[in-house]
């Protein structure tokens, strides 16, 4: 291991900002698209409970 | 006949398929969580010094595998769309639409990984060269399936269209995969090949092709993931759908 203290492991060698800004821009990316996906599902979902509370009344209506 | 054997072709239709995606995305995701705190771990903490780059290199390890991804992707979200318009199986096309945007998300980071390596190395975030170039018309051509998909009401006829708008565009992966080879260009050569020894330390290798297998499982999860929910779109109007537990009143 070549790290002697957190603040060496975050300075890199001096390429903290190009190596940090990679897996910082990485790891966000990965949470934007779950995030993303988890919107699109529920949007689907709740569209598909909502189709089948309005054929149960007609149901009970008839 | 033996009663084990497996009919695969019931998996390609969505009703089947959709459960069987549903069991299989927390193994993927689990992988995917071992091979990356493996690779991280590798990478950051066992992995040596670069000789000439100092750490400045260990954004090789995102970078390489976003951008192996980012073709292996295409191809096969390519040839889904294909099977999809030879044979005209919807789920074949569904599978290509759900594998497009983490395959543009991938060649996204493969050029953002790029500009912050660049930098750095070359004193530029960005050149016009054949790799660099090529690996951004990949992005276009993610960007242009997608919306070439959006842009046409009628799913089948969208599938079709973006079919051969993919198809015409896996040219451009042998060229950004040989590109290093055909041209001059500022991007060193690969790292990993299979005719010869890798250039690298064994350490600096396991922990590149980690970090790739865990891109790979991710990709895998968050592709199933979207699968599930195009399913659920495009078969809306199926009683199968209406009688899920999840679409119950």
């Amino acid at each position: 291991m070549q790290w002697n203290s957190l603040s060496d492991f975050l300075h890199m060698g001096g390429y903290g900002l190009y190596v940090w800004g990679s897996f910082g821009v990485s790891a966000a990316a990965l949470v934007v698209e779950q995030l993303l996906l988890k919107r699109r599902t529920q949007a689907i979902v709740r569209s598909l409970r909502r189709r089948a509370r309005a054929e149960k009344m007609d149901r009970e209506l008839a | 006949m033996s009663h084990r054997l497996v009919n695969w072709f019931r998996f390609s239709s969505p009703v089947n398929f959709y459960p069987v995606a549903g069991k299989l995305i927390p193994w993927f995701w689990i992988l995917a969580a071992l091979f990356g705190a493996a690779g991280l771990w590798l990478g950051f903490f066992v992995a040596p010094t670069d000789a000439q780059q100092g750490e400045g290199y260990r954004i090789i390890f995102l970078h390489v595998p976003a951008s192996w991804m980012s073709m292996f992707i295409y191809i096969v979200m390519a040839a889904w769309a294909g099977v999809g318009m030879a044979f005209n199986t919807r789920l074949s096309s569904m599978v290509a639409l759900a594998l497009a945007p983490t395959g543009a998300l991938m060649a996204f980071l493969s050029l953002w990984t790029g500009a912050l390596w660049g930098k750095p190395m070359w004193g530029a975030w960005w050149v016009w060269d054949a790799r660099l170039t090529s690996e951004l018309i990949l992005l276009f051509l993610y960007l242009g399936f997608m919306a070439l998909h959006a842009a046409i009401d009628e799913p089948r006829r969208a599938d079709r269209a973006a079919a051969v708008l993919a198809l015409v565009g896996v040219v451009n992966v042998p060229i950004i995969y040989f590109s290093v080879k055909w041209w001059n260009t500022l991007h060193q050569g690969s790292s990993v090949s299979l005719t010869k020894a890798p250039s690298m330390a064994q350490t600096m290798l396991w922990g590149m092709l980690l970090m790739a297998l865990c891109f790979w499982m991710y990709s895998i999860a968050a592709a199933l993931t979207r699968l599930r929910a195009v399913i659920l779109e495009r078969e809306a109007h199926t009683d199968w759908v209406l009688h899920l537990p999840e679409a119950a009143a």
